[in-house]
């Protein structure tokens, strides 16, 4: 069976990213709304905030990134979700193949699509100014942060798609996590913030993620923030999985 | 009747949702190759039969073997002797249909994966429709794709839950004759109706479920017996409105 599992993960892979590529409206949500935020950050609000950097571009990429894969991973859920309702879960788990792979189908597609949109986000903050000396190896340290976060929030969506009982259900989850960013260093830095919101700010995972990528790119040492970020993103992987799975032995009997 | 071992063997089955009690001790057998209708009103628990065969939903009790293999020892042995088309046609609407096709013999490792659909479109009418998304599929379209889904790999047993419901009469002709075929290629087919007419035109034996119990099954023969035996009367048969349907639509050049 386990030498079937790549196959048919290939095959699910396959067919959710024909999803992607099929509804127009998720490919724009997902790359036109971080976009607008990064034109509206840099030439509306950019010239007000003191960020205490010569390139506001450079400042606000990371969380214009983080903003695309919150927003990007709802339409896990909703995919999810609808496989569920539509009776082809039921399908795929009547066949013989490896189960997991209907699972990870999703999962994979989640991460490619949303690195799609990070690609297509770094492309046009390159137009509005996005500038780095940055190697390979900090571009790569970049990319895997990005991913795991990517893979984490991936997870919480599957929970969402597995459990929800409507579309709505299925994609609401992720509201506050594309609002997470804007009370996080992404966009002013947090020491301007009155007590209990600069204390959430800093204390919460968006700050460590957005400290780290930024710190990689600026080629300075990525101190404790990076490992916060890793220890986040891992913590939500876990508990975010080991629930999915739950309710996704329940759903299935 | 042969000896041969029956296709799907069940006996014994208990399945509760919480204090609802669906299956309440369900005992049946299909003959390999036969064509086996479970009959019953809605709610009475055909769906729950067929997701149990399937390995989709665990019983609390009892036993349910496919092609010789126990769904609960064996699940993996029962899923690549069966394809189940589920009450709602289960088929990708944002694929095309002959996508869906490859997906599916993809999945199950078929050769000629592009072959195989193929075929199967031209044998289910589906050819011009093959590059089209399911989505601008008619109901009937639809459904006879789920079932060209289910046919890849040539499973020895297919589970039909409830294959016509919401198809219009032409449809449903369709679907019935492609059920009689498979059985008279040797695939066994169990099929889950609310309509006596269905079970009466395809099946070899038909079982009754009625509240959690099969209450009674056997041939249309042995249930005819159960009733006062058919009297002679002349009576000036009207044809049905299904009949005037037909040959009311079958003399508009389509």
């Amino acid at each position: 069976m386990s030498t079937h599992v790549i196959s048919n993960t290939g095959v699910m892979l396959g067919r959710s990213i024909r999803h992607v590529t099929r509804s127009m409206d998720t490919v724009i949500t997902v790359t036109i709304m971080p976009i607008a935020f990064m034109l509206l950050f840099r030439y509306v609000f950019g010239g007000a905030i003191q960020a205490g950097t010569a390139n506001y571009t450079n400042y606000l990429m990371p969380g214009i990134a983080l903003i695309a894969i919150a927003s990007g991973i709802s339409y896990t859920g909703f995919r999810l979700f609808n496989d569920m309702q539509s009776g082809i879960f039921e399908r795929f788990h009547s066949m013989p193949i490896a189960r997991s792979s209907v699972l990870w189908g999703h999962v994979l597609t989640s991460v490619v699509s949303n690195a799609i949109s990070v690609v297509v986000i770094f492309a046009v903050g390159l137009l509005m100014g996005f500038r780095t000396s940055a190697g390979v190896l900090a571009w790569l340290a970049v990319a895997a942060i990005l991913t795991l976060f990517t893979l984490s929030l991936t997870w919480v969506a599957m929970i969402a798609g597995l459990a929800a009982s409507s579309t709505d259900g299925a994609t609401a989850f992720s509201y506050p996590l594309v609002f997470l960013p804007f009370l996080s260093s992404a966009f002013v830095p947090t020491a301007t913030m009155p007590g209990p919101v600069r204390a959430f700010a800093e204390n919460q995972p968006v700050t460590s993620i957005v400290n780290a990528i930024r710190a990689l790119f600026e080629q300075q040492p990525v101190g404790s923030d990076i490992w916060i970020a890793l220890g986040w993103c891992v913590g939500i992987l876990v508990v975010a999985y080991a629930f999915a799975m739950r309710v996704y032995r329940r759903k299935i009997a | 009747m042969s000896t041969a071992p029956p296709a799907v063997h069940v006996s014994g089955l208990h399945k509760s949702y919480g204090k609802l009690e669906v299956l309440k001790g369900v005992d049946f057998s299909v003959a390999a190759g036969s064509i086996f209708a479970l009959l019953g009103s809605n709610g009475a628990g055909k769906t729950t039969v067929v997701r149990i065969l399937s390995t989709l939903l665990k019983p609390d009790s009892g036993t349910a073997g496919v092609a010789g293999f126990d769904v609960l020892a064996q699940p993996e042995r029962v899923r690549a002797s069966i394809s189940l088309t589920g009450q709602f046609a289960a088929v990708d609407a944002i694929l095309t249909g002959r996508e869906n096709l490859v997906m599916v013999a993809r999945l199950r490792q078929v050769k000629n994966p592009g072959q195989v659909a193929d075929d199967l479109l031209r044998r289910f009418g589906l050819t011009d429709a093959a590059g089209r998304r399911v989505a601008t599929y008619s109901g009937g379209m639809r459904r006879r794709l789920d079932i060209a889904m289910s046919l890849i790999g040539d499973p020895p047993v297919i589970f039909l839950d409830e294959p016509t419901t919401g198809l219009d009469p032409e449809g449903r002709i369709e679907v019935w004759k492609e059920i009689q075929g498979l059985a008279d290629s040797g695939t066994t087919v169990l099929l889950t109706t609310q309509y006596l007419e269905e079970a009466e035109k395809l099946a070899d034996r038909i079982a009754i479920l009625h509240q959690g119990t099969i209450i009674v099954s056997g041939t249309l023969a042995d249930l005819r017996k159960l009733l006062p035996a058919a009297k002679a009367e002349l009576v000036e048969r009207q044809p049905t409105l299904e009949e005037i349907f037909l040959a009311v639509v079958k003399k508009e050049p389509s």
